[in-house]
């Protein structure tokens, strides 16, 4: 009993969302609307299992003084006084001129912006290794870069205007984003849906257990 | 002595001449108020004139307005549809009021205003099988007109089935089909072929490598949570690098970025633990919740690869533009690193960054390679077989395109 109530309430959802994708119905769609419900509010019961876990965590490495403590020490205090705030200026929180829209504006959105702008660093160093042309696969890869950058900025209309129309940059990189990129991200994506056709039915149908844990 | 009563200005005190001046003066003032008189009254009708030539530049009235129940929904939307205001320059139009009744009378509520180009508005907050009259005023700079008629009653139905998904049933029928059959041959005993994923194979590669260089495993089961499918598929990964990492003896590290998520995977890791016949090793620890928001969970893990150096990183799951800053953190730290996702923009980042990729579906056959279940494996055979219908069905859709023949695309994707 303790695997096949679970499988039998994950199959009994699994296809009646999927019902109410072919039927519009009322019959249908008003207990299926209410599962998504439900599943927005078990969401929200997890965010404080997920807060306890922080805290848990952070408290026995700082009590343990592990490599590191003290930044955790500013993690917790800053959990601790980002929900407190937040408890205390209640619904309308991030109207403008409270408290938690200063930290979010001041503190969260800066701190953000700065992680997102490394990655601008990391794609140069990336590319560099992507472009070392080493095998024939990497020099098709380096050639179709190049021509993709250069076709995609106006000087590559300035350095090939005095080719026909259909050997010009700018032509070779919308072929090139057009037809083969188009093409291979297009089978990508069918082979990844059937994946996740073949996913959802295997759980649905309880062939795939392992979410369910325990032993068998 | 003057007579009682009398006005002591009436009494010229100075003489027959002042008297004369002030009978001028009183002409004068006579004349004035004949003179001001009808301009004051000119300028007065003018005035009470105004508003009536103000409202003369008020729109025309739209007309033709007309409804029906969209199709293939739960009976919760009315499209209508309007014909313009006969607008010129003295009567333009800046916007459109639709407005609805549940009584032709009203009292009426605002559905939406749209822009004067607009000439059709779907209300989508009605509710199924109750009766609704609708009217639209048009706007402009001389005011509202008053609508020229309300239209109903008008009733939204729900509907039994969706029609353009016809093409989406049958597909999901034929994989249903073919997934149970195929299931039902391999508990016959047929076991299908699965070619080598080498992704795959590598994990256990990367466990073992990890253990010899005494590091931890860090395992990220994408960044989203458990709705997006990718998640599900990255955690049933986990058990089975749980259960490696528990037979090698190795530490695990599951940092997570959605609390339910974040509640499987202290699941998967135990159970991969229990698998392994090793319980007791098991670290609650080792499955950490971070945080939903992207850059902050990057921040803590990338700060976990630089503090703990684990010796292999396993990315599994759905990533967005954090899938490079974790790689090549990765990179720079020397771990042996396997990534696989089916979000395709972050698939080169992966490829450049990471040692071995699972590419869209693999990352889906995954748990089916490394469980090697047979019902598990026939599954993944059903998908193929689709995949053999679907080429089949685009080779026929492009030569039917091809010679201007539309139904098989009109079926597909019904406009």
């Amino acid at each position: 009993m303790k695997r096949e109530v679970p499988l039998f309430i994950t199959a009994a959802a699994g296809l009646l969302i999927i019902l109410s994708f072919f039927v519009p119905h009322q019959i249908v769609s008003v207990p299926a609307d209410f599962l998504q419900q439900t599943a927005l509010i078990l969401r929200a019961f997890g965010f404080v299992l997920g807060g306890v876990n922080v805290l848990l965590v952070n408290f026995d490495a700082i009590y343990k003084r592990q490599p590191g403590w003290i930044y955790k020490v500013v993690l917790v205090a800053s959990l601790i006084a980002t929900v407190v705030i937040g408890a205390v200026e209640g619904r309308g929180f991030l109207n403008p001129g409270t408290r938690s829209k200063w930290i979010y504006d001041n503190l969260y959105a800066n701190m953000s912006a700065t992680m997102f702008a490394l990655l601008a660093f990391f794609i140069a160093s990336a590319a560099f290794r992507a472009f070392r042309i080493r095998t024939l696969e990497a020099g098709l890869l380096a050639v179709a870069a190049i021509i993709v950058m250069l076709g995609r900025v106006p000087l590559s209309n300035l350095l090939t205007a005095w080719l026909p129309e259909w050997a010009r940059l700018q032509a070779l990189q919308e072929w090139i984003l057009n037809v083969p990129q188009n093409a291979s991200k297009r089978a990508i994506l069918m082979g990844a849906a059937l994946g996740v056709m073949a996913t959802g039915l295997r759980v649905i149908l309880g062939i795939e257990r392992t979410y369910l844990s325990g032993e068998e | 002595m003057p007579p009682l009563g009398a006005c002591p200005r009436a009494q010229s005190a100075h003489g027959p001449r002042a008297d004369r001046t002030r009978a001028r003066f009183r002409q004068g003032l006579l004349s004035f108020a004949l003179a001001v008189v009808p301009v004051a009254a000119l300028a007065a009708a003018l005035l009470a004139i105004a508003p009536a030539a103000a409202l003369s530049d008020a729109p025309l009235p739209p007309s033709g307005l007309t409804w029906r129940d969209v199709p293939n929904d739960a009976g919760r939307a009315i499209a209508l549809e309007w014909k313009a205001s006969p607008a010129d320059s003295s009567h333009p139009v800046t916007a459109y009021f639709v407005e609805r009744a549940t009584a032709p009378g009203g009292p009426w509520t605002l559905v939406d205003s749209v822009a004067a180009e607009t000439h059709q508005k779907t209300d989508q907050g009605v509710r199924r099988d109750t009766q609704y009259y609708y009217r639209v005023t048009a706007l402009g700079p001389g005011g509202v007109t008053p609508a020229l008629s309300v239209t109903g009653p008008v009733v939204a139905r729900s509907e039994w089935f969706n029609s353009t998904r016809w093409s989406v049933l049958v597909t999901t029928a034929m994989f249903f089909a073919f997934v149970l059959y195929f299931i039902s041959q391999a508990q016959a005993g047929k076991k299908p072929f699965v070619r080598r994923i080498p992704g795959i194979d590598a994990i256990e590669e990367a466990v073992g490598r990890a253990t010899e260089m005494g590091r931890p495993v860090l395992f990220i089961p994408g960044i989203r949570d458990i709705n997006d499918i990718q998640t599900v598929a990255g955690l049933v990964i986990l058990e089975s690098v749980a259960r490696l990492t528990a037979k090698y003896e190795t530490p695990i590290a599951v940092p997570v970025s959605y609390p339910i998520p974040f509640t499987i995977a202290e699941e998967m890791v135990k159970s991969g633990y229990l698998h392994a016949g090793r319980p007791d090793q098991y670290d609650p620890s080792s499955v950490r919740f971070i945080s939903p928001e992207q850059f902050a969970y990057v921040a803590a893990v990338t700060g976990i690869i630089m503090r703990d150096r684990p010796a292999a990183h396993i990315f599994m799951g759905s990533f967005y533009a954090e899938s490079l800053l974790l790689a090549e953190t990765g990179f720079a730290t020397g771990a042996i690193q396997v990534a696989g996702t089916a979000n395709i923009p972050q698939l080169p980042f992966f490829v450049v960054a990471c040692d071995y990729t699972l590419i869209g579906e693999e990352l889906y056959a995954a748990s089916a390679y490394l469980s090697g279940e047979p019902k598990l494996v026939g599954s993944l055979k059903g998908g193929d077989l689709l995949k053999v219908v679907a080429i089949v069905v685009i080779v026929i859709g492009c030569a039917l395109e091809t010679a201007h023949i539309h139904w098989l695309a009109q079926w597909m994707v019904p406009r």
